[in-house]
């Protein structure tokens, strides 16, 4: 059963890049993009860190624990905020796999 | 250092013409309608893995391998072997005709990223009459490979008045296929097209009723599929930002090695374009006097020059303008804005009641050139 796009993601959930999704880095902006086809979505640095750790391995709540152990001093509450806001940009586009 | 030109103009994509040879001949063909029984031949492998690294070092992300069909080239796995190498995302155009599954299995061990398969509509009248050529058994069957061995799959269907009423159906069969993406894309009344445009063109009531199921499917489907529905231009009332700008983030590459804006430059007259034959795909598109034609905004005049649009809009289809008033600097005449608009307006009106006896105008496939 596919979650409601109007869901938000649940803690367990364990997001994953859609396979028509590639993550390559660019020299030329020095920047992470996803590409898909016919497009392509310049990701900031810390975009480009939630993106890496969507491999269906991990859930939200341990990518968010991971990214806050990797920022000492952050707020563990804003990482998840930005990370939920990402991934939902994402799976508006269809850029994840269905979750 | 790069170029001033290159830093501004990045190109992102690739349209990679491999050749204009192929098994149909679709009445809204983009192959251009005054080369079909083109001659010059077909570039060979080594020009376009030069083509290939040339443009991923210009900043581009994205191949089409297109066409024509693409499939008649059996340099096309060494090709995509090679987009991957470059770190490229490879979309194969197909009709998928002539296709086998081994073959789409070796494109796919070579790197292939995506497919995107074309069917003329929900039954096989519709290939036989647009195409001249019956096949959707086989493209059925092609996308039922592409899904097993799981690669993303694009359906591409270009709506036109005989086959617009289909869309719920083709809609159904794209989620039943489990297609990534669905594209529902209104011709564009431009080269073969414009041809034959009063025997393609839907009237208002149709695009409407497009419009509305397309909206809704769109809605239902968000985040599992992704369905793109594109009006003509025609009907739009502002203007599609053509290739992103001319000459800007597309470049296409036609099958004998001309570096184009668009397919259907090479009919714009005393535009000087060039091959990579003769000079590198660089410094072509560093200093091409064809190229930088209409890049930028110096070349608009009124309405277009002082327009809030045109930064977002680029003033429209250069070759839209050229193909319908001879002019090829007018503002596009799909602008409500534009002087020329009037020429819009009576194609819709007509389309209201086109005339059923027109002869229709296929398109003659050019033979088997040598490659070099």
């Amino acid at each position: 059963m596919t979650l409601p796009i109007s869901e938000p993601i649940p803690e367990t959930a364990k997001p994953k890049l859609a396979r028509k999704v590639r993550l390559r880095f660019d020299r030329h902006s020095n920047a992470h993009w996803l590409l898909y086809p016919e497009r392509g979505m310049q990701l900031s640095a810390s975009a480009a860190s939630i993106a890496a750790l969507c491999t269906g391995a991990k859930t939200l709540q341990q990518i968010v624990d991971e990214l806050h152990a990797g920022a000492p001093g952050s707020s563990r509450e804003q990482i998840a905020q930005d990370v939920r806001q990402f991934l939902g940009a994402l799976r508006d586009r269809s850029l994840l796999e269905p979750l | 250092m790069e170029s001033h030109a290159s830093e501004r103009y990045r190109p992102l994509t690739l349209v990679a013409e491999l050749t204009y040879r192929c098994p149909l001949r679709c009445l809204y063909c983009s192959n251009p309608v005054e080369r079909s029984g083109a001659t010059n031949p077909e570039l060979g492998q080594e020009h376009w893995q030069t083509v290939l690294t040339d443009a991923e070092s210009l900043g581009v992300v994205q191949v089409h391998f297109t066409g024509g069909e693409p499939l008649l080239r059996t340099e096309l796995e060494a090709l995509v072997a090679h987009a991957r190498s470059l770190g490229l995302y490879s979309s194969l155009i197909t009709s998928g005709l002539g296709l086998t599954r081994e073959r789409l299995q070796q494109l796919s061990a070579a790197g292939l990223d995506h497919v995107q398969v074309s069917i003329q509509g929900m039954s096989d009248a519709d290939g036989v009459q647009i195409a001249g050529r019956a096949g959707l058994t086989q493209k059925l069957q092609v996308m039922e490979w592409v899904r097993a061995l799981e690669l993303p799959l694009t359906i591409n269907v270009v709506l036109h008045r005989h086959n617009i009423e289909q869309i719920p159906q083709l809609i159904d069969l794209a989620e039943r296929l489990g297609a990534e993406r669905l594209e529902l894309a209104n011709s564009q009344y431009l080269g073969w097209a414009l041809a034959n445009r009063e025997y393609l063109m839907p009237d208002d009531t149709q695009i409407e009723r497009a419009r509305e199921q397309a909206n809704a499917a769109k809605q239902r489907l968000r985040g599992r599929m992704e369905l793109l529905f594109v009006l003509p231009d025609y009907h739009a009332g502002v203007v599609r930002a053509c290739m992103q700008g001319w000459a800007s983030r597309y470049i296409v590459v036609s099958p004998d090695g001309m570096v184009l804006p668009c397919h259907q430059a090479h009919a714009l007259p005393g535009l000087e374009f060039e091959r990579v034959t003769g000079r590198s795909l660089k410094d072509i598109w560093r200093d091409n006097p064809g190229l930088n034609q209409f890049r930028g905004e110096s070349w608009m005049a009124e309405p277009c020059r002082s327009c809030e649009r045109r930064s977002q809009d680029f003033g429209g289809c250069r070759c839209q303008a050229f193909q319908l008033t001879g002019r090829m600097d007018a503002t596009d005449p799909a602008c409500k804005l534009a002087p020329d608009h009037d020429l819009i307006l009576r194609a819709r009106e007509q389309a209201r009641a086109p005339d059923a006896r027109l002869p229709l105008r296929y398109r003659r496939v050019p033979r088997e050139p040598a490659a070099r």
